[in-house]
């Protein structure tokens, strides 16, 4: 399943609109409209229990939507006749805790999904593989097992796990915050350089630095609604919400 | 038990309650507490071995009949072969129990809610019924012989013993590979899935290997506890070491002085048998130990 | 009442189902005194296995390497044991040497197999629990138990008012697990004619040919026992259980 027919590249890749949720009786997400151009990167930022971890996990159909519509490459993500599989393929997605599968190697981890998902040729897959951990300065730690890697060399694995199935999208769900402040560099670093070879990103993220350097758009939410956005140049400085400011005040 | 982190800064008492709080989930699936064994209990026994067949011999005085040292040692082989029987059956409701019980586990976190229900019925039902009497309901409501094509084959008290054994260990290793599996962190199954494998997929190859571990200990624990519950065959009259150990006892005139050595030497063979597997189980335990 | 022991006997005449102990008047007794004796024999082997367990886990708690050894003997010999083998050698080793009384004509043992079944299970349902009663006091913090002398307290009164609620808190899931293996447990006292639930059933069913009827109803009210006891300890768990506390 390509992109649905009628999708083009000038359309956003990522169209959420409308969008909510709620676990029981807790609302969740209240009418999140956001739109993402290709080769954009999105900073979601806001306080804990704001919706924004749900919100990307809805992106690849982990938690269902209960109103409203996503579209990723003009699919409609709460289509019922919806292959979750094919989706997921085009969407890569990054945790806080990692999870990498700690019974393999980081080499193993990295081309387990394209071998057994995509059935792609095993010498192709490892060659393939040996460059992402390479792309990922990770040359020499192949044959580590997760136990032995750092946080931010496990996140660095994790990365180019999801990168191994060739996503049109990333999504990065607070990777950095279970972080040491050392290594919190080193993964930004592998993710600016993902931004600026023209990969989609959502991050939702702490980072009000590096979400300054990298974003095109940032997004402020506060308990299930898109309170601000803009352009990080005016969206720092010149914040009209009272939330956002006392918010920005809060971190910066 | 993981994702209910006690939340105040008063937890001085939470680390070693938590750790109790596993130990019995791992208990109640696991069938029992790690043990801490010392290799001088052998000893113990074997003094209070000699002690009682000492006084058992004090007893009759000067016979011109065997005396209860020689009596018991010529019946040893004979017990032996009761013991043997005891071991067989041990190993045959363990296999048929754990291939079973995988399957009933793996059926508890089914998608289907009658496949999940169903199952979980017949684990709760098998492993909250006394072992007892689900070896009566399949020693009497068995058939003895069954009929294939134009063969007649006789089906034997043992094997309808491992039969019966075989259910409760069923239910319980239900139970374990159930508490294995949930015991894997769910983000194990997010990041699987959000690489696109399929529910098939990531239960085979990344949550069951992750199990495999820390389903050992209580498994172990389980074959422990079914050995020493294989002597209620005997009630039945399948004759193994406790059947045979008072086949023998009648033998000898049932003479009282012979009861004591008798039932001892019973228990220190299933001790001596039981005691490496318990050590063994709780070495194994220790180096498994899930650091979440 | 009679009107539905009448339907059962209607069961049979009709449709060959014979549960004979509601319809029966004799066999409805026999069976429930079967039933009691199951309950009374939980009763008396809880309350001793958990006095066996308090004393085993205070003398496991002893200055005396000597005294901590024969404790360890014992919780490590009947829990590596089967306890139908250690029921026999009470029973019948140990029970050939116990003195009877004149009963009117015959000598009976002042231990009956009633007794002995007691005896037998209370030790080996104890020696889980003393280790279970260890785990639970030592998971009370020795800061605690400062703090509770440093006010005053008697090493006594600190056993009696702090650490003995906050180790039975922690013990209790433990504790009410080895209930339920007990209850499983006293269908043993078969094997030495005691006439508990399993015993009077087996009665029944030789006098009344009715096996499959009996095997239903044993095990419906085994898991139903079973069933309510694990539902009253998990509500008293929840009761007495301190928020922030535990696990």
């Amino acid at each position: 399943m390509g992109a649905s027919a009628g999708w083009t590249a000038d359309q956003p890749i990522v169209a959420i609109k409308d969008v909510h949720k709620s676990f029981g009786a807790l609302k969740v997400l209240e009418g999140v409209t956001i739109d993402v151009a290709k080769g954009e990167v999105i900073c979601i930022i806001g306080p804990s229990g704001s919706g924004k971890s749900t919100l990307l996990r809805c992106i690849n159909a982990l938690i269902p939507i209960d109103g409203g519509s996503i579209k990723v490459e003009g699919q409609e993500v709460r289509d019922p006749a919806l292959d979750k599989l094919e989706l997921r393929k085009k969407v890569g997605m990054v945790f806080q805790q990692y999870n990498l599968f700690p019974h393999k190697t980081a080499l193993e981890n990295v081309m387990m999904a394209p071998i057994h998902v995509l059935k792609q040729d095993r010498i192709e897959v490892e060659t393939r593989a040996y460059a992402l951990m390479a792309k990922v300065r990770l040359e020499g730690k192949e044959g580590s097992y997760p136990g032995e890697l750092s946080g931010g060399q496990q996140q660095r694995v994790a990365i180019a796990r999801s990168l191994a199935m060739n996503p049109d999208i990333m999504l990065f769900d607070e990777v950095t915050a279970a972080l040491d402040p050392e290594t919190v560099k080193e993964v930004l670093v592998t993710i600016r350089d993902l931004a600026e070879e023209g990969m989609t990103c959502l991050l939702v993220t702490h980072e009000m630095g590096f979400a300054r350097e990298i974003a095109d758009h940032i997004y402020f939410t506060d308990r299930g609604v898109i309170v601000e956005h803009g352009p990080p140049a005016t969206f720092f400085t010149e914040a009209s919400d009272p939330r956002t400011r006392e918010f920005l005040s809060q971190i910066l | 038990m993981s994702g209910t982190r006690p939340t105040t800064d008063l937890a001085v008492l939470t680390p070693a309650a938590d750790r109790l709080a596993r130990a019995v989930e791992a208990e109640r699936s696991g069938g029992g507490f790690a043990l801490r064994l010392r290799a001088r209990h052998g000893v113990w026994l074997g003094i209070a071995f000699l002690l009682a067949a000492g006084a058992a011999e004090a007893q009759i005085g000067p016979l011109p009949d065997q005396g209860v040292f020689a009596t018991l040692w010529r019946w040893i082989p004979f017990l032996l072969k009761g013991f043997t029987l005891n071991l067989i059956i041990s190993f045959g409701a363990m296999a048929i129990g754990t291939a079973l019980g995988a399957v009933l586990g793996l059926a508890q976190i089914s998608l289907l809610p009658p496949v999940r229900v169903g199952s979980w019925i017949a684990t709760q039902f098998f492993r909250n019924s006394p072992w007892l009497v689900l070896l009566f309901a399949i020693m009497l409501l068995f058939p003895y012989e069954i009929r294939i094509g134009d063969a007649i084959i006789p089906i034997p008290d043992w094997v309808k013993a491992v039969i019966g054994f075989s259910l409760p260990i069923m239910a319980n290793i239900s139970e374990v590979v159930r508490g294995a599996v949930q015991s894997i962190p769910s983000g194990q199954w997010e990041s699987a899935e959000s690489l696109a494998f399929s529910r098939r997929q990531t239960l085979w190859m990344i949550i069951l290997p992750q199990c495999i571990k820390r389903m050992i200990p209580p498994w172990m624990n389980w074959y422990a506890i079914l050995t020493m519950a294989t002597p209620l065959a005997s009630i039945l009259g399948v004759e193994e070491a406790v059947n045979l150990t008072q086949q023998a006892l009648v033998a000898e005139d049932s003479r009282t002085e012979l009861l004591a050595p008798f039932y001892l030497f019973l228990l220190i063979i299933f001790f001596l048998y039981c005691y490496p597997i318990a050590r063994l189980t709780q070495r194994l335990e220790r180096r498994f130990t899930v650091k979440n | 009442m009679d009107a539905v022991y009448e339907w059962f006997r209607w069961l049979y005449d009709q449709h060959g189902i014979n549960l004979v102990i509601f319809y029966e008047p004799y066999e409805r007794e026999r069976f429930v005194s079967g039933l009691m004796t199951t309950i009374y024999l939980s009763l008396a082997c809880l309350f001793f296995s958990f006095i066996i367990g308090v004393v085993g886990a205070w003398l496991q708690g002893s200055r005396l390497r000597f005294t901590r050894q024969i404790v360890q003997g014992y919780i490590q010999f009947f829990r590596n044991t089967p306890p139908l083998i250690q029921l026999y050698f009470f029973y019948f080793a140990l029970g050939v040497y116990t003195p009877s009384y004149d009963a009117g004509g015959w000598r009976e043992p002042i231990i009956g197999s009633f007794g002995w079944a007691v005896i037998s299970l209370s030790f080996f349902a104890g020696a889980f629990n003393v280790e279970i009663f260890r785990a639970g006091i030592e998971a009370v913090p020795s800061a605690t138990i400062e703090a509770a002398e440093s006010l005053g307290y008697s090493r006594l009164k600190t056993y009696i008012h702090v650490v003995l609620p906050l180790a039975f808190r922690v013990s209790l899931p433990a504790l009410n697990n080895n209930l339920v293996n007990l209850v499983k447990t006293t269908t043993l006292a078969y094997a030495i004619a005691v006439p508990e639930m399993m015993y009077t059933a087996n009665q029944i069913w030789s006098d009344n040919v009715n096996v499959p009827e009996m095997m239903v109803v044993l095990f419906l009210v085994y898991i139903v026992l079973v069933g309510l006891l694990v539902w009253g300890m998990h509500r008293w768990e929840r009761a007495i259980r301190i928020p922030g506390y535990g696990a």
